[in-house]
């Protein structure tokens, strides 16, 4: 299966000129291309076709978008932008996310790129929005633009109040207008809502189970589809025996390939008729498993990539005073995304309209269309929720089987996958190895750092501490992991920080330094200096302070997309069993401009709490493709008691250029509970997550 | 197999001609359209399908539709009196305790199942009640908050 989350904007398709068409009255604004916004154009961004706003007859705005809403909250935010540049309040925005019919062409919703990036197009398109309706006014009013101002959706003479036109009466009987070519933007202190707490637009939704997601489209006559599993992912199908359903009735069976499913419209049906199928598969060998897949990787004769480099690491190692060399391990983890995989499809005049619970909506598109030799405008992805995605929803697995299903029956169809399916055909997050060499001077700073991180990404792995000689590389071999890996939220980056952070610890031990002076003294970058210094004054640190016995704190810093992450917690550790309970977190982040510190403040939880999982109990155990974790029983995340107090204080800067904030929070989370076991109790951790049977051994091996 | 229940649902009378085994989620997601209901393990551990049947909260993935027979279920939809919603729905959006939302609807109703069951229950006690619901967007301090300030004025 082939997905698509390398590209950036790929062009528009034609019949976007229809959809311009199709909209009723009201004023559609296009965006023009180039216009820099904290330096940010879009180049291949076609001018025509782009609307990402309507101004309709009854006031309301539609704000059109190909960003999906999973939980992070842009359907709050960018509203924000929007309603901050067009003057409107912001309950008078309506959000049309994904739909590929609908929507300007987006890449797909991930790696925290829509705030930075998307955010200034939305302002620059209603700030070009706002300009026309002066201009309009003025037309309307008989006033020259310059004694107008707008205010709630009303252009005004600043002469006269009284002497004003709404928005509405503008767009009545209005079809398209072109933009103006520089829309001016707002001054950050002309602010009335970025920067502004706003609670999340879909609560209301959400909490009367109105939200829709794409297993929430119940059309008539529609089945639902059951299909065939092997244990191992990577199972081929040889045969199927169907003589124990042949007596069902209205069950219906679709054969395509490797895809063998049964389809009902009851859904208890379906399933026991798939339980009755016979299968045969051919499995490959296993080529290892979650215990032995570290040595499985050293011996892959993986192949070196160097990611940065600088000054000479054998020099430095040679006049330093103290040398560690160390290897860190974490295993697989899995999105767990509590809805699973679905998709909902309705076939109909040779077009497949559908809802997929998707980060990707046009990838989906084009996969699907691809897999089904259909052009790509017979193929209509439709607005829904996401019930979370975490990186794991951008591959398109269950759109593609339903859309196979659906072409050959002649009623919709729903697959919602099992619990099981959703971890058997996960995209983990990859197991890997980092190994780290270093070591200090006589000075008591760090003189050299040789980083090789083993089957994972280098995010988060490049060195924002004052090193004269250090060198990173990545390592890996095409093939190698025996399970599916994907993107998981801020890929990479928690196996880096809680390698790198674990290791700074030592060396400011082995400086004999409190670890949070130790990293204020081989710091130089001011963007990671002042989150530190904010976490540690929140936290009431003290240099070299010790806590309540049984009880430890730590510090650990990151950066992701950009944003910097400093973290502290306080743990308690039971010696007798090896439990670890985190008490309290509390995180710094400088993130640019915070468009909605309310629901910021809510992603930093979340990746915290999340963070938790992996830190102490989340482990995919498998043989080969035979994935054993398969649901929530043998596969623990965070819970409600899992869950400590947590605080956030943000680097605010309303002046710069706005950061992603659904990922940064999570990365610190492994390292900063494994340099706080280490002072409540000595015992280093180097593999996630940390079990108690791991802290337990840790703390016979150099515990106090 | 067929069989007629009779049952209360969302304070309506309802009688349907179903197979007593099927899956009470099932039933309540397609047959009566009521997909505030989720399914999210199919095992009875993760609470997004959560019902309350006679104010007690159950995993409807793990029931069939003739444990209701003659009982009265009410699900995240017939909360809400009217436009009017019930203090919890409220709580929940004042204090933003969601992201995704898919865990909402069974966070909800469990934690009102809770309270019906003892008002009085402390912080410690609803952590312990609520930890079989998991929300994998991490808002478990937040729903608690929201949970806290409902019981104040359930109780108030």
């Amino acid at each position: 299966m082939k997905t698509y989350i390398n590209e950036t904007d790929g062009p528009v398709n034609k019949d976007r000129r229809d959809f311009l068409k199709k909209l009723g009255c009201g004023v559609v604004v296009v965006f023009s291309v180039g216009t820099p916004i904290y330096g940010i154009t879009r180049k291949s961004v076609l001018e025509d076709f782009n609307a990402y706003l309507r101004v309709k007859e009854d006031g309301r705005v539609d704000l059109f978008t190909g960003k999906v809403e999973m939980g992070q909250g842009v359907c709050t935010s960018l509203a924000q932008v929007l309603a901050e540049e067009l003057e409107v309040a912001i309950d008078k925005v309506d959000m049309i996310m994904g739909d590929t019919e609908l929507c300007p062409f987006d890449a797909g919703t991930w790696g925290s790129m829509t705030t930075p990036y998307h955010d200034p197009l939305i302002r620059a398109a209603a700030a070009e929005a706002r300009e026309v309706f002066i201009k309009m006014g003025a037309e309307k009013l008989g006033i020259p633009q310059k004694r107008l101002k707008v205010e709630n959706g009303v252009v005004y003479d600043t002469a006269d109040r009284n002497n004003n036109v709404s928005y509405a009466e503008l767009t009545k009987g209005k079809k398209v207008i072109k933009g103006v070519a520089k829309p001016k933007l707002k001054g950050s202190s002309d602010f009335r809502i970025i920067g502004k707490p706003v609670l999340r637009l879909d609560a209301m939704q959400k909490v009367t189970g109105k939200a829709k997601y794409a297993g929430d489209v119940t059309l008539s006559g529609m089945l639902h589809a059951r299909i065939k599993r092997p244990e191992a992912y990577n199972a081929k199908l040889v045969s199927v025996d169907t003589s124990a359903i042949e007596n069902i009735n209205g069950l219906e069976t679709v054969r395509d390939g490797d895809l063998f499913a049964v389809l009902h419209e009851s859904p208890d049906v379906a399933q026991q008729a798939i339980v009755k199928v016979k299968a045969k598969w051919d499995t490959p060998k296993a080529k290892t498993d979650d215990v032995k897949v570290f040595d499985y990787f050293k011996d892959s004769n993986p192949e070196e990539e160097e990611f940065e480099s600088g000054g000479n690491v054998e020099e430095g190692r040679s006049n330093s005073t103290v040398v560690l060399e160390e290897e860190y391990y974490d295993g697989y983890k899995a999105h767990a995304s509590i809805e699973t995989h679905t998709a909902t499809a309705e076939y109909k005049d040779g077009k497949l309209t559908m809802w997929v619970s998707t980060q990707t909506p046009f990838g989906t598109r084009r996969a699907v269309a691809e897999a089904l030799g259909l052009p790509q405008d017979k193929v209509h992805i439709r607005q829904s929720f996401l019930g979370g995605g975490f990186g794991g929803k951008i591959y398109n697995q269950q759109a593609i089987e339903v859309a196979k299903i659906a072409t050959k029956v002649t009623k919709p169809v729903q697959l919602i996958w099992s619990r099981k399916e959703e971890f058997l055909y996960d995209r983990f997050r990859p197991a890997a190895v980092v190994k780290i060499s270093s070591g200090i001077n006589t000075e008591g700073k760090i003189n050299f750092w040789n980083y090789n991180v083993l089957f994972a990404g280098d995010r988060g792995a490049k060195l924002f501490y004052e090193v004269p000689n250090y060198k990173g590389v990545t390592s890996s071999r095409k093939d190698t992991h025996p399970l599916q890996t994907g993107a998981w939220r801020a890929p990479s980056n928690s196996t880096n920080t809680f390698a790198r952070e674990s290791h700074i610890d030592m060396l400011a031990n082995a400086a004999k330094m409190d670890p949070v002076e130790f990293r204020l003294k081989c710091l130089k970058n001011p963007r990671v200096i002042k989150p530190l210094k904010a976490v540690a004054d929140k936290f009431g640190w003290k240099p070299n302070m010790t806590l309540d016995s049984g009880r430890g704190w730590g510090v650990a810093l990151g950066e992701d997309v950009n944003v910097y992450v400093a973290m502290m917690a306080e743990v308690e550790v039971d010696r007798i069993n090896g439990d670890v309970k985190v008490r309290r977190v509390v995180c710094s982040q400088d993130m640019g401009q915070v468009v909605n510190p309310q629901g910021t403040r809510l992603q930093v939880e979340g990746g915290i709490t999340m963070g938790l999982g992996y830190a102490l109990t989340e482990h995919v155990r498998f043989e080969g493709g035979k994935v054993k974790s398969l649901n929530f029983s043998d596969y623990e995340i965070a819970r409600f008691s899992t869950t400590p107090e947590i605080e956030t204080v943000f680097i605010d800067d309303m002046d710069s250029q706005p950061l992603g904030g659904g990922e940064p929070s999570i990365i610190c989370v492994g390292a900063v509970v494994g340099n706080a076991i280490y002072n409540a109790c000595g015992a280093r951790l180097y593999q996630m997550p940390f079990t108690p049977e791991r802290v337990l051994a840790a703390i016979q091996k150099g515990g106090m | 197999m067929q069989n007629v229940i009779q049952f209360k649902l969302n304070n309506q009378p309802m009688e349907l001609k179903v197979n007593g085994n099927a899956n009470l989620l099932w039933v309540i997601r397609y047959l009566l359209q009521l997909t505030g209901t989720k399914y999210g393990c199919g095992t009875g551990d993760c609470g997004a399908c959560t019902v309350l049947v006679n104010k007690e909260p159950i995993k409807a993935c793990m029931a069939y539709i003739e444990d209701v027979e003659d009982k009265e279920v009410i699900t995240i939809e017939g909360l809400a009196k009217g436009e009017d919603l019930h203090p919890m729905q409220k709580a929940f959006i004042e204090k933003d305790a969601m992201q995704c939302g898919f865990c909402t609807p069974g966070m909800i109703v469990n934690a009102i199942g809770l309270l019906n069951a003892n008002p009085g229950l402390s912080p410690e006690e609803l952590k312990k009640g609520m930890d079989q619901n998991l929300c994998r967007c991490g808002s478990y301090g937040r729903i608690l908050a929201a949970i806290s300030e409902a019981s104040e004025r359930m109780n108030g």
